[in-house]
């Protein structure tokens, strides 16, 4: 199922060093750009939803008003309070802002995934896959990398020396500890289809409509890992972090200058990364619209050049839904997060991928997947109605006892 | 729809013509065969901008040194000392006038107190809002920078950006329609003349106003000289 990237067999020249070296350079400046486009693409959104204008005074319909800000940002006071822990104040930017670009590199941003190409394109005579690297671990890193973000956000309140960030960076922790298990219970049933961690061969197993992973996994995951995704991110409407009416800005408040940006554009990045992955595990990303025998080919383009337009075109989708869920859905409260998170997410996650389990076993041993299937649900729903009664007795226990929630 | 519901309404924002933004007052506006591209649009009757002193249409001066000005300002950057008039060549009419008056434009907020407080409509704010100064000393503004000139006009520094129409309309919530809202008032004039304006007559009344608006004029940059 893994396949190394083809660059990397064989001798290993100069060349290949200085192809691997403009990849990453490429994935690079793709990532700031699109995290700057991002960033204006959702205040122009969001103001059309708003009925405002948004930006329109730098560039063309204010497409510059990311570079404007960056570069006021940039020649800012940069501020260190007193009170602070002033080497950990200064590391938790960096915290935050590495493993969402790292995040980007292993994500197949384009390539050719027709029948026996493998994701390969061809450029100057090298073979390469589209993405700068394809680790065998490929999605654990995003897992590990995603939780590498929270000490960013959590040393940054933390080493603040004030009590809002402290109390923004508490509430980080807590969010994004109890998603992630969401998260990566959603993922293991994309993983359990796709049978390999590697993001190339997950794509790469998603060559039909019927064998993109929202439906063969059967959506469930896929919303579960949206929400999850959304909570991981800090977004809207789970973006208790820095809920401005609360807590002044959250963990960034104290920071300024050149750290702030470093924090701002961390969140828009990993919002363009989450929505990668998204488009990588559900979507089939840069793979075509292939129903059976009938693939939408988009005309006069090389097969080559296809796949990141694809990418590019799911990708969208994901971006226009992470700000259209902003500009709708008001902040929850804490406890209902959590009571999301731990009471229904997290138990229909598990229940889900026992289910597709059992579903696996059925298949190789070739049992009535029907029947397994029925098993299966009425079992989930038992266990539901199950979870859902001692819910509910527990409320009616602690509300009797006086308890706020 | 449920929860969904929500989600349908912003969707349906796209697109609409119901922006209810206006374009910033002191931006560039559409300077078609305009070389320089420095025209700016129109700004708003009362905008609140840089200060003016007035002086009566004898040329006296209007503020008496009260500091009602002073004591009222939430921001504290209003200096002013009164002192007793010469009786021989008095600089106001009365027994007092404001002998020191400082505005310091570092610490001003425009919320027009300081115009509403005085008694005998000697500050006023003109519609300038665009000076940036480069020195503290420049920011400090005195006595002899905010008085009106000899035509009645603010003193215009060399690094203000006047506008067309900035310096004419310096007094604009006195001329709005009634004082404490009371409707009688509407149309009456209850203040005195000024240099080089004589006594300004009122702004148009309420349904006037919206009759214009709607008949195509902007009522922004609109007024009665």
């Amino acid at each position: 199922m893994f396949a190394l990237d083809p660059l990397l067999i064989g001798d290993f020249s100069l060349g290949d060093l200085l192809f691997v070296i403009v990849k990453v350079l490429i994935a690079f400046v793709a990532g700031l750009v699109s995290t700057m486009l991002m960033v204006w693409f959702e205040r122009k959104v969001i103001a059309g939803m708003q009925n405002r204008v948004g930006p329109n005074k730098a560039g063309p319909w204010g497409i510059l008003q990311t570079l404007a800000d960056g570069i006021k940002l940039f020649f800012k006071e940069d501020l260190i309070p007193e009170r602070s822990d002033r080497f950990v104040f200064k590391l938790a930017p960096y915290m935050a802002f590495v493993p969402a670009f790292m995040i980007w590199c292993v994500i197949p941003l384009g390539g050719d995934f027709r029948t026996g190409h493998n994701g390969v394109i061809k450029i100057a005579g090298k073979a390469s896959l589209a993405q700068v690297s394809d680790p065998p671990v490929g999605i654990l890193l995003v897992l590990m990398l995603s939780a590498i973000a929270v000490y960013g956000i959590m040393l940054a309140g933390w080493s603040s020396g004030s009590k809002y960030p402290l109390l923004g960076s508490v509430r980080a922790s807590a969010q994004m500890v109890s998603y992630e298990a969401a998260l990566g219970l959603s993922l293991s049933a994309v993983l359990l289809v796709a049978g390999t961690l590697s993001t190339n061969g997950i794509v790469n197993a998603q060559s039909d409509v019927s064998r993109w992973h929202i439906v063969a996994t059967g959506f469930v995951p896929f919303v579960i890992f949206v929400i999850a995704a959304t909570a991981e991110m800090n977004r809207p409407p789970f973006d208790l972090v820095e809920a401005e009416q609360e807590l002044v800005g959250g963990f960034n408040t104290e920071y300024s200058s050149i750290r702030f940006a470093l924090f701002f554009l961390a969140e828009f990045m990993n919002t363009v990364t989450m929505s990668a992955i998204i488009v990588t595990l559900f979507l089939g990303g840069p793979q075509p619209i292939a129903i059976g025998k009938h693939v939408l080919d988009i005309p006069l383009i090389p097969n080559g050049i296809e796949g990141f337009i694809w990418f590019f075109l799911k990708l969208l989708i994901f971006l226009y839904m992470f700000v259209w869920f902003r500009a709708t859905l008001p902040r929850l409260r804490y406890d209902q997060l959590m009571d999301l998170g731990w009471k229904v997410l997290i138990p229909l996650a598990l229940g889900w991928f026992m289910l597709l389990a059992a579903l696996r076993v059925a298949r190789d041993e070739g049992w009535n997947r029907v029947l397994v299937g029925g098993v299966g649900f009425a079992v989930l729903a038992a266990c539901f109605m199950l979870l859902n009664a001692a819910h509910r007795v527990s409320a009616k226990n602690r509300a009797e006892e006086g308890a706020m929630f | 729809m449920g929860y969904l519901g929500g989600f349908l309404i912003t969707a349906a924002q796209h697109g609409r013509r119901n922006k209810v933004t206006t374009e910033y007052s002191g931006g560039r506006g559409k300077a078609k065969g305009n070389v320089a591209h420095d025209v700016k649009i129109a700004k708003p009757e009362r905008l609140h901008g840089r200060h003016v002193l007035n002086r009566y249409e004898d040329g006296m001066e209007k503020c008496i040194g009260c500091e009602l000005c002073a004591a009222v300002c939430p921001a504290k950057c209003i200096h002013v000392r009164g002192r007793d008039n010469d009786p021989e060549n008095p600089t106001s009419p009365g027994e007092r006038f404001g002998w020191i008056y400082e505005i310091n434009y570092l610490r001003c907020i425009h919320c027009d107190l300081c115009v509403e407080a005085c008694p005998t409509e000697a500050i006023t704010e003109s519609k300038l809002f665009e000076f940036s100064f480069t020195s503290r000393a420049d920011a400090v503004y005195t006595k002899a920078e905010l008085l009106v000139d000899d035509n009645g006009m603010p003193q215009k520094m060399p690094w203000e950006d006047w506008r067309d129409g900035d310096d004419l309309l310096t007094s604009g919530w006195m001329r709005a329609t009634a004082p404490s809202g009371d409707a009688s008032f509407e149309g009456v004039v209850g203040w005195s003349g000024e240099l080089g304006h004589g006594v300004r007559t009122s702004e148009p009344a309420q349904p006037e106003r919206d009759g214009a608006a709607t008949a195509g004029t902007r009522a922004v940059g609109r007024g009665n000289h």
